[in-house]
């Protein structure tokens, strides 16, 4: 058997922080041999990024790697000099940072970044490289090959700057390239043409490569062996299919039961009920910029409308007009069929009470300086005038409701508590002032994939037991299936189509919304090359939304 | 590029407009004194008639808005008035030849301080930099761990202490320069420069302070940014990583410092020069105030409220100019 | 001269090289002397320089030889008082993790020692300020019969001093320890109390303008920019110029004037400040939520805004008042700030200042208007030392 490229033995990683060394990393093996993609996946904290920069010898300040062994092709990575690890960084081992638009330099033009790695290095000269690049360009598909070098990193947009930083990491025709989440920060249409473009380009160069993900669909579309982490511990490896088919730690079989969870369909709306809520033929503006135009569907109680749609659709906007943040410039809003003053400054306690917000960052939403009980006490204060003992059994029983225990948590400060747990306070909170309707901003789309999935079940309760309606705002459809009854899909601040869950994930539908459903990876191996197959490269992504 | 200039040319007009208003804030303040020009360039023993005289000749009996537009006409032609101290004693003596003007009195002295603002931005700017940049390269090193102790005791202290240390030091025990700055015209540059020193090395030592925990935050800022860490795991060198990647984002924050810091030197050269005797725009300043002579004073606050508005205005628009997004719009 | 620098320079180089190559010999090659880059080197040598010739000066100034003793004098008592000064902080900390509440304990367990200095110095201040009636041994303007005026400090009759006025008597004779202590009193007292009052102001009004937005926030703003553009110390003197006209006029001390003018001044600085923090908290989610629930602007600005400023305020509050503090001092130094016979460091510096030319001979003389400035110095080295690391503590937990 050939020798690995990369070898990693028993290694130990820790982070300072309040003046203490604390694990990250706690003793992890990692083989690589040449041309092979090894997927890195874990939740927020599991350690993988650091692990990434480790493979190629660097730590971020304030980290150390305590123990353990990184052989890059035989050349020993803890102990070489700060000079031989400068000659492999860029020339042999590459980067792909999760954020190009931060991570290009401002101040430079594409190309002029691009062709720094060679020519610094010695591998080609500065008008080779440039020629070089062009071509990368082209076979990563980006628009405009030819020029698109001569821009600024600002003037480039984000799906794009993702694809040049590929071509830049692939300058020097590196043996390894650590690709740390180069897909997290786009929308899901942009999504399939990076990846598309990545895997096409690794696979022609046969460079080894670490991705790095948590989103377990794009992994199964781009690795060849996946290696699980959960807090700096490795939990299984195995080739991808394997992986997927035959997961064998809980953990592991934990994490792909998440994405089976799905309600089952209400019946269809009595004709002539009245909605909980209704927004009608709602135009609004920024300043002079419209934002939404002619939005209108309604919400009916005991059940969930998810409102779906790219970055920049309107979704948001939509739920300050119904909150009254936003007065809209034309059209209304009705509650039980009474029209809602625009501006939630007009509003009545009452009707101020039936509307409830629980939102995306549970950070912001609780203040920091009150403590839980606090935090829930206000609402069930303020709109029921409990006081005393009276209002501290609400609390609790609040509490109970979102599980976590009253007497353990009352006193203490949201910094205390698990994103998750803040997450389910935000929700006691919204509860507690007795809502008839609540809106989702995205609530799940921060937390992990086993929190988000503990947040939605105990929404769907509450909604049964409460019957409560829900607006859901979401950019996830694995959470559209798992709690919607109705789907509205939004575009440029349109509703492009709406209806029940049921119709809208059988065709035939909008082009759009088939473009949106047809992007979301699946946890299918071949659904990417299958995909592709039906619409063409040219057809993903901006080229595809353009073409509409 | 017509983007930039609109919106320099936005911050010009906005800057005038601020020194209009700051012209009116002082205009109003001064006319707050009780009595008025004529009574106090007279004193107490004036007869009626001599003071309504006066008030006539210096139109002090128009109304104020009248007033403000005449002595705004005057200062845009360089014109601040006569002086009350210098127009005391020509009443004495019986003629106007003797008058002097706020402004012939004003002039050389402003000259005297922009040389010492001078000597001390050419020492202080280049150390501060350099320092700042040192520090931030080697954060929470024994080196940036001395020079936070160093730079806090040294903003810390009133000008007027790191002034008599200095004396002590270096006019008194080792006498290397004169501890008074007596400065006229004519004078050779090399003794100028040698008399200015100690004031400018006040100066130097407050505003490098300033100026390098400054740079070092902004490098430090700088150096946190992802592109940073791109460009080390690029393999590119030390060297090359600041002088390419972090040295043309960091020259629009570094600009910014240093144009705050000169702003800074207006205040603290009132305090230096009277320390030092140094013949100065600020010693004037706080002569007048003594004396009460308001044309001095309004005039000097003027200058420097001009200058101040003037420097903040530099730092806005060159950090303006060096911002990537705005030189090449979308 | 030069050519002598340029010798130095290359010779310090050359050491840098030595010391580097001998690092890496010494250690079999170790990283750390491995990847050293030149400068570094550099820097070590230089500092080595820097130490030694400190050691060398802190001797020469006890030297047997009065005009070598003499000359290096100040070194000596400037390197005694830095050694003094870290043990007592060192010993303060100590103390500080062994009594009081848990709380306090904690604090001082994670303190740099600058900080345990700044605390220290603080509360010396403090207690001082407060029992300056029965610590001082006279009063602030008495000039005491029969005892001569310019007696030296350090109390020891061969060079001119009096062992009952330890820091000796000023120009017109009086005490110049009881006049330092009611400094105390009087200076830091009416720094305090303007800081307060710029704070009660800028604070309000900041807030104020980032909760309600819209019109207030823009006029409030633009008054703000006008005034803040004009540096404050010149602000502040033709103010005062206007200002002791009228004092007489109206039968106000000039003192009252200054504070509120001061304050005025100052308060743009707080505005500006209160207004941002304000700015980044209103816009957070659980502002919107208060908001949305129908809560009113008073439960909005006390119970949510505020208990979230009070750390970047609490540090601001350190800074103004340390700028305050030196404006006050600049004005007394320039003769216009806090009146005679008040006692007053500013004031004292300037009445006293002439002795410094007398350091060459009696080094002792020289001390006195130190003194005053020293105490103004430690003051807000103190706090700023406090400052810097409640900032850090803050700036660190948020990464």
């Amino acid at each position: 058997m050939t020798e690995p490229l990369l070898k990693m033995r028993g290694v130990k990683i820790e982070g300072r922080s309040d003046e203490m060394w604390n694990p990250i990393i706690n003793g992890v093996d990692l083989t690589l041999a040449r041309g092979e993609v090894l997927g890195l996946i874990g939740e927020s904290g599991a350690g993988k990024s650091t692990l990434g920069l480790a493979a190629m010898g660097y730590t971020r300040d304030g980290v150390r790697i305590s123990d353990g062994t990184i052989e890059f092709d035989g050349i020993d990575l803890l102990t070489a000099s700060a000079a031989v690890k400068r000659e492999l960084l860029g020339k042999r081992i590459a980067y792909v940072a999760q954020s190009a638009a931060a991570s290009f330099n401002p101040a430079h033009r594409l190309i002029d970044q691009h062709v720094e790695g060679p020519s610094q290095h010695g591998v080609m000269s500065r008008a080779e490289s440039e020629a070089d690049g062009m071509e990368l360009y082209r076979k990563l598909r980006l628009p405009n090959p030819d020029e698109i070098g001569f821009r600024y990193p600002h003037q480039v947009s984000g799906g794009q700057l993702q694809r040049a930083m590929t071509a830049m990491a692939m300058s020097c025709r590196p043996d390894l390239i650590v690709f740390d989440e180069p897909t997290t920060a786009l929308d899901v249409t942009t999504q399939i043409e990076v990846l598309s473009a990545i895997r096409d380009i690794v696979d022609q160069f046969g460079t080894a490569a670490i991705y790095i993900t948590h989103d377990l669909a794009v992994v199964a579309q781009m690795a060849d062996r996946i290696k699980v982490l959960l807090k700096g511990d490795e939990v299984e490896t195995a080739d991808t299919r394997t992986m997927l088919d035959a997961p064998t730690q809980e953990y592991t079989k934990s994490l792909w039961a998440v994405r089976s969870f799905e309600r089952p369909a209400k019946p269809a709306i009595a004709t002539g009920a009245v909605p909980v809520v209704s927004v009608q033929n709602v135009d609004a503006a920024y300043g002079t910029t419209p934002v939404l135009h002619d939005v209108s569907f309604d919400m009916h109680e005991g059940r969930t409308v998810a409102v779906v749609g790219e970055s920049g659709s309107g979704k948001s906007t939509t739920a300050r007009c119904i909150t009254g943040l936003l007065p809209p410039t034309s059209g209304q809003i009705l509650l039980d069929g009474e029209a809602l003053p625009a501006s939630y400054k007009k509003r009545s306690k009452d009707q101020l009470r039936q509307v409830q917000m629980i939102y995306q960052m549970a950070d912001t939403a609780l203040n920091p300086r009150m403590s839980i009980g606090q935090i829930i006490a206000r609402p069930v204060q303020f709109y029921l005038g409990l006081t005393g003992a009276a209002k501290r059994k609400r609390v609790d029983q609040l509490l109970e409701q979102i599980e976590l225990e009253p007497s353990e948590y009352y006193n203490r400060l949201p910094s205390e508590l698990s994103g998750g747990q803040k997450q389910r306070v935000g929700i006691a909170r919204a509860l507690a002032a007795e809502p008839k309707f609540i809106i989702c901003d995205e609530v799940t789309s921060a937390l992990d994939q086993l929190v988000a999935e503990g947040i939605l079940r105990l929404l769907a309760k509450l909604q049964d037991d409460l019957s409560l309606s829900y607006m859901f705002i979401t950019h996830d459809l694995a959470t559209v299936r798992a709690i919607a009854d109705e789907v509205v899909v939004m575009k440029d601040g349109r509703v492009v189509e709406q209806g029940p869950k049921a119709d809208m994930f059988t065709p035939p539908h909008h082009a759009y919304t088939d473009l949106l459903l047809s992007s979301v990876p699946e946890m299918d191996p071949d659904w990417l090359t299958n995909l592709l197959k039906e619409r063409g490269v040219d057809n993903v992504g901006d080229a595809a939304v353009d073409k509409m | 590029m017509d983007n930039v200039l609109k919106i320099i040319m936005q911050r010009l007009a906005l800057g005038l407009l601020t020194l209009l208003i700051v012209s009116v804030v002082i205009f109003v303040a001064v006319n707050m004194l009780p009595g008025d020009f004529a009574q106090a360039i007279l004193g107490q023993g004036a007869t009626e008639e001599s003071v309504a005289a006066i008030r006539r000749d210096l139109g002090l009996d128009q109304p104020m808005i009248t007033r403000y537009f005449d002595w705004l006409g005057g200062v845009v032609q360089g014109d601040f008035g006569a002086s009350f101290a210098s127009a005391n004693a020509a009443s004495f003596s019986g003629t106007t030849s003797g008058v002097k003007t706020v402004a012939q009195q004003i002039g050389p002295r402003f000259a005297n301080t922009m040389f010492l603002a001078a000597v001390t931005a050419v020492i202080a700017v280049p150390l501060a930099v350099t320092l700042g940049i040192l520090a931030a390269l080697y954060r929470n090193s024994v080196f940036d761990r001395a020079a936070n102790i160093f730079t806090l005791t040294s903003i810390s202290s009133p000008e007027f202490f790191l002034a008599y240390v200095l004396i002590l030091f270096l006019a008194v025990l080792n006498p290397i320069f004169p501890s008074l700055s007596n400065i006229y015209d004519g004078m050779a540059f090399s003794e100028r420069l040698n008399k200015s020193m100690l004031p400018a090395l006040v100066l130097t030592l407050v505003v490098t302070a300033h100026m390098m925990r400054m740079t070092r935050a902004a490098i430090i800022n700088l150096l946190a940014s992802p592109y940073i860490e791109m460009a080390r795991l690029k393999g590119m060198s030390p060297m090359r990583v600041i002088v390419k990647h972090a040295l043309p984002n960091a020259l629009a924050p570094i600009i910014n410092v240093v144009a705050l810091n000169l702003a800074y030197l207006i205040t603290g050269v009132v305090v230096v020069e009277v320390v030092f005797v140094y013949p100065g725009i600020g010693q004037l300043f706080v002569d007048s105030v003594k004396t009460r002579d308001i044309p001095v004073v309004q005039a000097c606050c003027l200058i420097f409220a001009a200058a101040y508005i003037l420097l903040n205005l530099t730092a806005d628009i060159m950090s303006i100019l060096s911002n990537p997004r705005l030189r090449h719009p979308k | 001269m030069i050519l002598w620098i340029a010798a130095v320079l290359i010779g310090m180089g050359a050491l840098a090289w030595v010391f580097r190559f001998a690092g890496q010999a010494a250690t079999g090659n170790a990283p750390k002397f491995r990847d050293m880059p030149f400068g570094v080197a550099y820097g070590y040598v230089l500092a080595a320089l820097v130490v030694g010739w400190l050691i060398w000066a802190y001797f020469q100034g006890r030297s047997s030889d009065p005009a070598i003793a003499n000359k290096f004098f100040f070194l000596r008592i400037g390197i005694e008082g830095f050694i003094i000064f870290a043990i007592a902080a060192w010993l303060f900390r100590l103390a500080g993790r062994r009594v009081g509440t848990a709380w306090s304990r904690k604090m001082f367990r994670a303190m740099p020692l600058t900080a345990a200095f700044g605390v220290m110095i603080i509360l010396i201040y403090a207690i001082l300020a407060i029992f300056a009636g029965l610590l001082a041994p006279y009063g602030q303007e008495q000039i005491i019969p029969g005892v001569a005026a310019n007696i030296t400090p350090g109390g020891d009759p061969a060079l001119g001093g009096n062992l009952d006025f330890p820091l000796g008597t000023d120009q017109i004779g009086r005490d110049i320890l009881s006049r330092l202590i009611y400094g105390a009193q009087n200076t830091v007292g009416i720094a305090f109390a303007t800081t307060l009052l710029a704070f009660f102001l800028g604070g309000t009004l900041g807030f104020l303008a980032a909760t309600f937005g819209g019109w207030l926030d823009q006029v409030l703003s633009r008054m703000v920019d006008v005034l803040m553009a004009i540096p404050s110390l010149i602000f502040a003197l033709l103010l005062m110029t206007i200002a002791s006209v009228w004092a007489p006029r109206l039968g106000i001390p000039l003192t009252v004037f200054m504070v509120i003018i001061i304050a005025v001044i100052d308060s743009t600085r707080v505005f500006r400040l209160s207004r941002a923090v304000g700015q980044n908290i209103v816009v957070m989610d659980y502002i919107e939520a208060a908001k949305l629930r129908g809560e009113g602007f008073g439960y909005i600005i006390f119970k949510e805004i505020l208990p979230n400023a009070t750390a970047p305020l609490l540090a601001e509050f350190g800074l103004r008042f340390c700028f305050v503090f030196l404006t006050i001092a600049a004005l007394s130094f320039l003769g216009v700030g806090i009146q005679p016979p008040l006692a007053d460091w500013g004031t004292m510096v300037r009445d006293l200042s002439g002795f410094v030319n007398y350091a060459q001979f009696a080094p002792m003389a020289a001390t006195a208007p130190l003194l005053a400035a020293g105490a103004i110095a430690l003051l807000t080295v103190a706090v700023n030392f406090v400052v810097d690391w409640m900032l850090h503590k803050s700036s660190g937990l948020k990464e």
